[in-house]
């Protein structure tokens, strides 16, 4: 029997036929072929029950939040609040007023660069790591601009790990405030060791903010047991819609900071000479939300919850030993990134053959993957590489979609050799 | 068109052989077509000039992609010679290199006609050619495909500006490196 064969019995996350007609679009046919989706660490399909809650919502049940006194304003506030309590229990968050909803992680990361930012003073640092999206790179560059604190950068390895020795010694002089750091690695598929990273980070006084855009999609995440003190992610990755994300943070964090926007749902009250603040988490909310995406959310997680993160981590995980090894198989692929503990993030690169006529060549057959630097520009320049091409998997990926990822890319070197 | 046997020979006995027939990609080729693939190997205009009298450069930030491009006039103010050094995809490469060929015995505004018309063919394609533009356009007229891959268009249009900044710019005048 093939590997692939006996990979595709003992599915962990059960019937897969079943579960890729919950996505409508994986019907379609690119350029004639049936549609091979690797790109959802870019965004993630989304399941009809997510299309229908939002669909549903906007048909019969839908008016502003928090404000009206009318039956419609209300249940659709309880509906949008009700999302929150969602969010806690996916990452174990103590308390519902701590999450707070913001437009995707860029926009949350930006609101503690602002906020928690305004709190540390010149000669503190902000320390980073060398593979961070440039969500997660250019909010603190604009702080240390701004606030003339330090950034500093702790190296990978050449496997495309956290050097967790060199990230110590950063720590070890006590002027960092703050560490702020992805929990996986959007290029590499790298899994931090985060509550290793938290331990070394409070054990000299710092301050952690986790960034968990791809890794709250490929496992289970508890960020009590983690001990982060922010964590964030945005929801059209978590098969969610866009426009989507979510801030969580300690509460006595939250109460220190100042607010990130100021405007209406964010007050207690106004007048022309002062304002006061909302209660959290609507301090850190202004203006009217995006219900009908939080709605959506909501449903995603209802979704994934529904499959269970450690049945799709097991899933993802299958499909990524598959993938390596057959890409191994490759003559000329390398694969960038060797982390021992890794998700289902693939980057590579194939000698003679620039990442984007790879890619190009792969989606005229059908098969989606990303190519260029993935928003991970310094990293990239440590790699040495100007661009990677890069096969993502979701929960409705399959081993023969990645044979065929394989297949297609032995053709394509073949035609590049 | 010329298809190398990998591309057009059956799969190998993969276990999913159905569905990787069904994804296989023969008509990948309509932008990677001989001339295309030959010059991005084989690029005939690589390298610098000693004796440029002008430079230009250009980076595509995306992806990384950069093109060097020197040229020389002679007395009569057209184009007498013209290298470049690419580092890029296929495309990118490909256009260097035509490009290259493209702009000798031409000056600036004969340049920007040219392009013009490159321009006019990648939004509309090349069909949207009189035949007079097919003719002016010559080997790059290989490029048209890249009217159906919007995403490519910005691969091909890199060279171009970096000639264009090497028709007014001198080696090692301020701002020749620009991109
Ligand atoms: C690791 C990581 N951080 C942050 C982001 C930014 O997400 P968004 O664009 O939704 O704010 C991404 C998404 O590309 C990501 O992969």
């Amino acid at each position: 029997m093939s590997d692939a064969a006996v990979l595709r019995r003992g599915n962990p996350i059960g019937d897969i036929t079943a579960l890729r007609a919950d996505f409508p679009i994986l019907e379609e046919r690119v350029h004639g072929k049936p549609l091979v989706f690797l790109d959802s660490a870019a965004s993630a399909q989304k399941p009809v029950q997510v299309i229908d809650a939002m669909a549903g919502a906007m048909r019969a049940q839908y008016a502003n939040v928090h404000r009206g006194l009318h039956w419609m304003s209300e249940r659709t506030t309880e509906a949008y609040e009700g999302v929150r309590d969602k969010v806690r229990v996916l990452i174990n968050a103590p308390s519902r007023e701590e999450v707070v909803f913001t437009r995707n992680s860029t926009e949350a990361i930006n609101l503690v660069a602002h906020s928690f930012g305004s709190l540390l003073k010149p000669g503190q640092a902000v320390l980073i790591s060398e593979m961070e999206h440039h969500a997660n790179i250019v909010p603190w560059q604009m702080l240390r601009d701004r606030a003339g604190i330090e950034l500093r950068v702790a190296p990978v390895t050449e496997a495309g790990e956290l050097d967790l020795e060199a990230f110590a010694a950063l720590l070890a002089d006590g002027r960092v405030g703050l560490v702020a750091i992805t929990h996986m690695s959007n290029v590499l598929g790298t899994v931090t060791p985060a509550a290793r990273i938290v331990a070394l980070a409070h054990e000299a006084g710092a301050r952690v903010l986790l960034d968990g855009s791809q890794a709250v999609v490929h496992r289970p995440v508890d960020v009590q047991a983690l001990g982060a003190d922010f964590y964030v992610f945005t929801g059209h990755k978590l098969y969610g819609p866009t426009g989507i994300g979510v801030l969580w943070a300690r509460r006595e964090l939250l109460d220190a900071m100042p607010p990130f926007m100021g405007g209406g749902d964010m007050i207690g009250t106004v007048s022309f000479e002062r304002s006061t603040w909302a209660e959290l988490p609507h301090k850190f909310e202004a203006g009217t939300p995006a219900i009908i995406e939080a709605i959506g959310l909501g449903a995603a997680i209802d979704y994934v919850q529904s499959i269970g993160l450690d049945r799709m981590q097991a899933h993802e995980a299958e499909l990524t030993e598959h993938a390596l090894r057959r890409l191994d198989g490759i003559d000329g692929l390398r694969v960038v990134g060797r982390a021992a503990e890794r998700g289902g993030v693939i980057s590579f690169t194939m000698e003679n053959a620039h990442a984007h006529d790879v890619a190009t060549l792969l989606d005229r057959g059908g098969i989606a993957v990303r190519a260029g630097n993935h928003c991970a520009e310094p990293l990239m320049r440590r790699l040495g590489l100007s661009s990677t091409a890069r096969a993502s998997f979701g929960v409705y990926n399959t081993v023969e979609e990645v044979d065929v990822l394989a297949d297609s890319l032995d053709r394509v070197r073949g035609f590049f050799a | 068109m010329c298809w190398p046997t990998a591309w057009t020979g059956s799969v190998a006995s993969s276990p999913d052989t159905v569905l990787s027939e069904a994804n296989a990609v023969p008509d990948g080729a309509s932008l990677y077509r001989e001339l295309v693939m030959t010059r991005a190997r084989r690029p005939e205009r690589a390298g610098a000039l000693d004796d440029a009298d002008g430079e230009g450069s250009g980076t595509n930030p995306l992806c990384g992609d950069t093109v060097q491009v020197w040229l020389r006039r002679g007395p009569d103010g057209l184009v007498q010679d013209a290298r470049h050094r690419t580092r890029g995809c296929a495309i990118c490469a490909a256009a260097a290199d035509l490009v290259a060929d493209a702009v000798v015995g031409k000056d600036a505004g004969a340049f920007a006609l040219l392009e013009r018309r490159f321009g006019t063919m990648l939004q509309d394609g090349p069909e949207a050619l009189s035949m007079g533009d097919r003719g002016a356009i010559g080997f790059l007229l290989a490029l048209g495909d890249l009217h159906e891959y919007p995403s490519r268009r910005k691969c091909a249009l890199l060279p171009f500006s970096a000639v264009r900044q090497a028709l007014v710019h001198r080696p090692g005048e301020p701002d020749g490196g620009a991109g």
